[in-house]
Formats: structure tokens, C-alpha cells, sequence
């Protein structure tokens, strides 16, 4: 079991940086295509952050917030947004995935945001799951 | 003669770091040596894939100030470093992590069950 | 609208995916939705992979571009006859095996059926990717989540699940990187990851060192996954320790797709002039294969578990196979007892498999000397396993009997009469253990005290578990009388010529 931290300056730095964190993970996603980042990159420094925080104010703190049944929903959740933007190119008349056909405006970068957001939802849910797996230690 | 020994280094880094892997893979008795040898094996070839695209000279491959297509910048695509086997790499990043998480949950699991993680004292407890 | 205009190879791949992300968050709210769910998304896909298999055989091979992006700068599913065939026989035992699954999950993993038919449906996605993709990097991506899915399915099982299941994680991995590191090699001689793309721009480069040892990494790594006779070690505690629905899928379909993948890579990237001219492995490929069939069944015969006996004659028909690859150079019939035997042990060890989980489920046997007197109680079961164990045997006019008669045909066609002897010699170690089961299962008497009752209660296994196993030993005999009458030869035909195979030199 991971307990809370005896010191204070643990505390209090993890609870001032947890959000620049998050913040930092959004501007990563988003982004992916003009620069080093993407949905993979975004979503591990997303759940870095909770991660942080588990490490610094114990875990049973973190799965009170977080708990993990709402972590397999955003699992599913990030691969809902993937799929439904792929079908909803194949229903207006393209091929799988194909984005130039959607009815925004920048319709191929608007299409690739949208997939990098599912995926980084995702990761982040896997990555926190995988940590509360691997430090329940019974 | 030189350019062989030299040119190639990156080919000599991976094949060492890979018989590293390949070293404590086989050699360690300990189950979770075994898992941070795999996971060194598996890194060196992501290292090498990443490695090929490097060129001499070459810049970021981001196509500047452009809404559109921009395709006539392509025809100037051998000044940029090529991005192909960064994004394989990507994937095969992530591919490696699931496979040490799952890895790592099953060492977790084994712990619990036989209260040793050295692979002959396990063999021993199994009979 | 013409049923064509859909994009089947999409359905078939990913609606799985989609229904195996369904399951943990509609079974959270109620339970008992998984298996439906899991039952709805595998009738898609056999349905969708059916359709899929009519329209290559009508209008040739079909090609679909994902994301609009034509090879070779996007990635292409690319489905002809091998596809098709692979593609059909993959969803349709996943079909059988969903129907299998529900009693035995229930019985052997009670409250986790939820990740199960997850993990179920994600191990289905990666084997169907695998089958239909056409570029090499989206096959490494495919065949690991197929095996990640694998690794965990079979942890959940008994006693030496677990480290049955570290030692096919580290193993696995292993193949897995070795495949990547023969892409990479393909991928700096050329520049290209198609499959089509590869086998036009290769010829050129043939007697370069590096698309040598890439062809060899290659062939490592696919061995691996297969277990190929000196890379099998993690097989038999994998295939023994898993869960008795595990066992069942990862014999027939997993194993079937990786050998599905090896013969893609040597016979559409590099094609037959590589092996012919530059590399002459199918010499080495078929030594190994004949050492793996006897060294498989001698093996099975000191087994005392029946599941473990099943997993080393897996390992000893997977060498029939592999024997039928290095024999397609040289002979007329080209890959056709190859793809014959992938079906018939399919079906076959499906058979034999389900039995053994039914064993399990109903009576907790895993010790053949426990059979005793299991003819009388359990006599549909014991049925199918006989018909499946005549079949393997070679009785004709089963399915084992016409594969091991092209097999004959092919070493003699060749010249390699030695290896007709191995055949022979295997046939005969596989009626030692097969007949010692059966022996046991049917005449072997129970010792009973004095004074007990002597009448034997039928006490058979649910419905739902008999049919599968009544319709795979059914299918044994009946698909040998199809194979016969010449049914399947025009897809066979068909895929030896896109080969180039079938002229003997």
C-alpha cells in the first residue's frame, strides 16, 4: 500500500504542480501534428499527474476521486471518440479513417485532434489502472 | 575498411545492448532480471528503427506556416530528417509497455502465490 | 445498394474491437449482458467474413484503403483466396468456441467473466488483423495484441498457469522483436512496408546480405509464435495450465494465423525466386519439421495428462504443416497439403480440446488414468473423442486420412523418401497414445468393493457444451468427403498459381 507522505513540502509542491501538469498534457495533444507530442505522449503526462499525486498523498486518497470503475468507462470512452469519428467518415461516403470528408472546417487536422483526444484518454485511464494494480499489495 | 567500423556505430550499439538483454534474459535467475532483460532488448531495436532516419544535415520534418496541403513543398523532402520510423516507434513503444505491464502484473501474482520471485526456488515449490 | 458497397473487411476486424470495449461498461450495470454482447460480435464477424469470402471468389481480390490513403504511403487491408480461407475458418470456430464458452467460464472463472469476454473479443480482433491486413508493420501491431490478449487469457488458469504464462510473455516477446527487426532491415534496403509494394521492389535486391538476414529474422520470429520444433519450449505448459476455452482457441485459431503469416511473408514478399534461387532454407525447414513430428509424439506418449498429450500432438501436427511448406517447391500440388492440414487439425484438435474441457467441467479429470468407465457415463463425449482420435489417426475417409495421403503424395513427388517413412513412424506413435485413452476410457473395468451397485448412471455434460464438440468430430468426417469430391480445389488451384507454385521445376 502506498501511504500518505510524512512531509509537508511533498504535499504541498505535488498539489501546486498537479494542475501545470494536466495543463502541460492537454498542450501536448493537442499538439500532436505540428510538433513533437501527439495522443500517446499527451496522455501519459496526464496520468503522470495522478500518478504524482497518488505517489504524494497516498492511494486510497486518489481512488476515493478516481475510482475504478470510472477508469474503465474513459477506457472505453477514448476508444468510442477513435471509432466514432472513423465511422462517421465511412458513413458520409469514404473510406475508414479518411477525414478530408467531414464537414468542418480544416476537416484532415480538426479529424486527427479528435483521434488523438480518444487516444489520450485512453492512455491515461490504462496508465493510472495499471498503477493501481501493481501497488495493491495484499 | 574505416567507414565500416565507424559509420555503422549505431549498428554496433544495438546489437551490444541487445545481447545485453539477451544476457540477462538467460543468464539471471531472478524473474524480474529476466523482465528488465527483455525490456532492454526490446528498447534497443527502438533505438536502432529510430536511429535509421537520421540524415546528415537534415531539419525537423514540420512543414511551416501552411493551412492547406502544401504540396509543393514536398518536392524539397530530402533536406528533412524522415519521420517514418519515429511514428513505428510509437507504436512499438506502446507495445512494449503493455507488455511490461502485463508482465509485471503477473510477477505481482506469482509473489503472492509462491513468496519468491528466483526462478529455481519456483521450480522447486511447483513439483 | 449493392451488399458489396460495405466495407466488410472493416466489419469483420472492427466491430470486435469496438463490442470488447462494449463489455466492461454495460457489464458493470448488469452482468449477465457480456455473453450476448460477446455471442452478437462474433456472429458479425462470421457473417461479415462469409460475405467477405463470396465477393473475393466472385470478383478477385479486394482492396481497402484505410483512411482513403493508397499504398504504399497508407495502409491496406488486401483479402484474396488464402485471406478468405483463413478468414472463414478463424471466425467460424471462434463461433463454435463462443458457444462452448458459456458453461465452461461460468464453471472455471466464476465472477470474472467480464474481463474475460473481453479479453475474448481483443484476442479475436488481433487474429482477424492479422488475417487481413496487407502491410508488414500493421501485422507486428496485430500480432501483438492478439498474443498480449493470449498471455493474459491463459494466467487465469490453474496451478502452473502463471508461470507457464511469464515464460510465453518473455518468449513471445522475443519472436515479436525479431519480426520487427526483419521489418526494419526490409524497410531501410527499400523504403516501402507494403506487402505488394515489397514483392515488386525486392527482386532487384535479392543477393543483398541484409534482405538475407531480414528474411531469417523473419522466419525466427513467426517460428517462434508458432512453436516450431527448437522454439517450443513455452508450448506445452501454456496450452495445458489454460483455462479449458483458452486451450481450445489458442490451439486452433492462434497458432493457424501466425503459420498463416509465415506463409504470406515467404510466399507473397519473397517470392518464390528468393528461396529458389538464393536461400535454400526449405531443406532445414523440412529436417526440423520431420524431427518436431516424432519428437512431438514420443513425447505424448509418456504423458499422463491429457491436456499436456494434446499440446505435444499439437506440436507434432504443426510439423506436418511445416513440413507441407518445405515440400511446396517441389512438387506439383504446391501449397496444398499445407492449407489442407491447417483445416483438418483445426477442426481435429478443436475437437479433442473441448472433450478434454468437458472432462474437466464435469467430472474435474485431468489424470488419463482416472478415465475409468468414462465410456458409459459420459457416451457422447467419449464419442466425439473417438471420431476425432480415428480422424487424427488416419482413417479414411476422415480429414487426417486425406492429409496424410497428400503429404505421401507430395515427399514421394519430390524425392524424399525418408520423409515418408517419418510420416509412417509418427502415424504409428499417435495410434500408441491415442489408444491408450481409449483403452481406458472404454474397457478398462472399474474394481468395485462387494456389495456396491453396478449400474453405471449416464450423467452427460449441458447442451450447450456437447454440440460444438458433436459438430467438430461431424465436421472431421464430413469435410474429408468434401475434400474428396474436389469442392475446395479451384480456391486451392487458385492460390497455388498466385504463388507460382504447382510446376515442378
Amino acid at each position: 500500500m502506498i501511504d500518505k507522505h510524512e512531509s509537508i513540502i511533498i504535499k504541498m509542491i505535488s498539489r501546486i504542480l498537479a494542475p501545470f501538469v494536466q495543463l502541460y498534457a492537454l498542450y501536448v495533444i493537442m499538439h500532436g501534428h505540428t510538433s513533437p507530442g501527439g495522443g500517446f505522449q499527451g496522455g501519459v503526462i496526464l496520468g503522470a499527474s495522478f500518478i504524482l499525486l497518488a505517489i504524494a498523498f497516498g492511494i486510497d486518497e486518489v481512488k476515493e476521486r478516481f475510482a475504478e470503475r470510472i477508469l474503465t468507462t474513459f477506457t472505453s470512452m477514448g476508444v468510442f471518440i477513435y471509432g466514432f469519428i472513423g465511422f462517421v467518415c465511412f458513413i458520409l461516403g469514404a473510406n475508414f479513417l479518411d477525414y478530408g470528408i467531414l464537414p468542418v472546417v480544416e476537416p484532415r487536422g480538426m479529424g486527427m485532434l479528435g483521434i488523438e483526444i480518444g487516444v489520450g484518454i485512453t492512455v491515461m485511464a490504462v496508465m493510472v489502472s495499471i498503477f493501481y494494480d501493481l501497488s495493491t499489495y495484499e | 575498411m574505416l567507414e565500416f567500423l565507424v559509420g555503422k556505430f549505431n549498428y554496433y550499439i544495438y546489437i551490444f545492448l541487445m545481447m545485453i538483454g539477451f544476457y540477462a534474459m538467460i543468464g539471471k535467475r531472478n524473474l524480474v532480471k529476466k523482465l528488465i532483460g527483455m525490456n532492454i532488448f526490446q528498447w534497443s531495436i527502438i533505438l536502432y528503427f529510430v536511429s535509421i532516419g537520421a540524415k546528415k544535415g537534415g531539419s525537423i520534418p514540420i512543414v511551416e506556416g501552411l493551412s492547406g496541403h502544401g504540396a509543393h513543398i514536398v518536392s524539397h523532402a530530402s533536406q528533412y530528417v524522415n519521420p517514418l520510423p519515429h511514428v513505428l516507434m510509437l507504436t512499438a513503444i506502446v507495445v512494449g509497455v503493455g507488455t511490461t505491464g502485463v508482465a509485471l502484473a503477473l510477477l505481482l501474482r506469482i509473489y503472492n502465490k509462491y513468496k519468491t520471485l528466483e526462478e529455481d526456488e519456483i521450480l522447486r515449490k511447483m513439483k | 445498394m449493392n451488399i458489396y458497397q460495405l466495407p466488410f473487411p472493416i466489419i469483420v476486424v472492427f466491430f470486435p474491437l469496438f463490442f470488447a470495449f462494449l463489455i466492461p461498461v454495460l457489464g458493470w450495470w448488469k452482468k449477465s449482458l457480456c455473453y450476448p454482447l460477446a455471442m452478437i460480435a462474433v456472429s458479425i464477424s462470421f457473417f461479415s467474413s462469409l460475405i467477405v469470402a463470396n465477393r473475393v471468389l466472385r470478383y478477385g481480390p479486394l482492396h481497402y484503403y484505410l483512411g482513403g490513403w493508397e499504398p504504399p504511403w497508407g495502409i491496406e487491408f488486401s483479402i484474396d483466396h488464402l485471406n478468405a480461407f483463413i478468414a472463414v475458418l478463424v471466425t467460424s470456430l471462434s463461433f463454435l468456441v463462443v458457444i462452448y464458452a458459456k458453461r465452461s467460464v461460468e464453471k472455471e472463472l466464476p465472477g470474472k467473466e467480464i474481463p474475460f469476454y473481453c479479453l475474448f473479443l481483443l484476442l479475436f480482433t488481433g487474429l482477424l488483423g492479422i488475417v487481413s491486413t496487407g502491410d508488414m508493420f500493421n501485422l507486428y501491431v496485430f500480432l501483438e495484441i492478439a498474443s498480449l490478449s493470449c498471455y493474459a487469457l491463459i494466467a487465469v488458469g490453474k496451478d502452473r498457469a502463471l508461470v507457464a504464462s511469464f515464460r510465453y510473455v518473455v518468449m513471445g516477446t522475443i519472436g515479436a522483436c525479431f519480426y520487427l527487426l526483419g521489418v526494419g532491415y526490409l524497410y531501410i534496403v527499400t523504403g516501402s512496408l507494403n506487402m505488394g509494394d515489397l514483392a515488386v521492389l525486392l527482386p532487384p535486391l535479392y543477393g543483398n546480405a541484409v534482405v538475407q538476414t531480414a528474411f531469417v529474422f523473419i522466419l525466427i520470429g513467426l517460428g517462434i509464435k508458432i512453436a516450431l520444433f527448437p522454439l517450443h519450449t513455452w508450448q506445452p505448459d501454456a496450452y495445458t495450465y489454460a483455462p479449458s476455452v483458452v486451450s481450445v482457441m489458442i490451439s486452433t485459431a492462434m497458432a493457424k494465423t501466425s503459420i498463416y503469416a509465415l506463409i504470406r511473408i515467404i510466399f507473397s514478399v519473397f517470392t518464390l525466386n528468393f528461396i529458389t534461387g538464393f536461400l535454400p532454407i526449405f531443406d532445414i525447414i523440412c529436417w526440423l519439421s520431420a524431427i518436431a513430428m516424432i519428437f512431438g509424439s514420443i513425447y505424448a506418449i509418456m504423458q499422463s495428462k491429457l491436456k499436456k498429450m494434446l499440446a505435444y500432438s499439437s506440436i507434432a501436427n504443426v510439423g506436418y504443416i511445416i513440413l507441407g511448406i518445405g515440400l511446396s517447391v517441389s512438387t506439383t500440388m504446391g501449397l496444398t497439403p499445407a492449407l489442407m492440414h491447417i483445416l483438418n487439425h483445426a477442426l481435429m484438435k478443436g475437437c479433442m480440446f473441448m472433450v478434454a474441457g468437458a472432462f474437466i467441467y464435469k467430472a474435474g479429470l485431468w489424470d488419463i488414468n482416472n478415465f475409468v468407465g468414462l465410456g458409459r457415463k459420459m457416451p457422447y463425449t467419449c464419442l466425439a473423442f473417438i471420431l476425432a482420435a480415428l480422424a487424427m489417426i488416419g482413417m479414411p475417409p476422415s480429414v487426417g486420412f486425406i492429409s496424410k495421403w497428400y503429404l505421401i503424395l507430395a515427399a514421394l513427388d519430390s524425392g524424399k523418401y525418408l520423409l515418408v517413412a517419418v510420416i509412417f513412424f509418427s502415424t504409428l506413435l499417435m495410434i500408441v497414445y491415442f489408444w491408450k485413452v481409449i483403452e481406458i476410457m472404454y474397457i478398462r473395468v472399474e474394481e468395485r468393493q462387494e456389495g456396491e451397485e453396478s449400474e453405471i448412471r449416464v450423467d452427460e455434460e449441458p447442451m450447450s457444451m456437447l454440440v460444438p464438440g458433436i459438430i467438430l468430430a461431424f465436421l472431421c468426417f464430413a469435410i474429408g468427403i468434401v475434400w474428396i469430391s474436389g469442392i475446395f480445389s479451384p480456391i486451392l488451384d487458385t492460390i497455388n498459381s498466385s504463388f507460382g507454385l504447382g510446376v515442378v521445376p
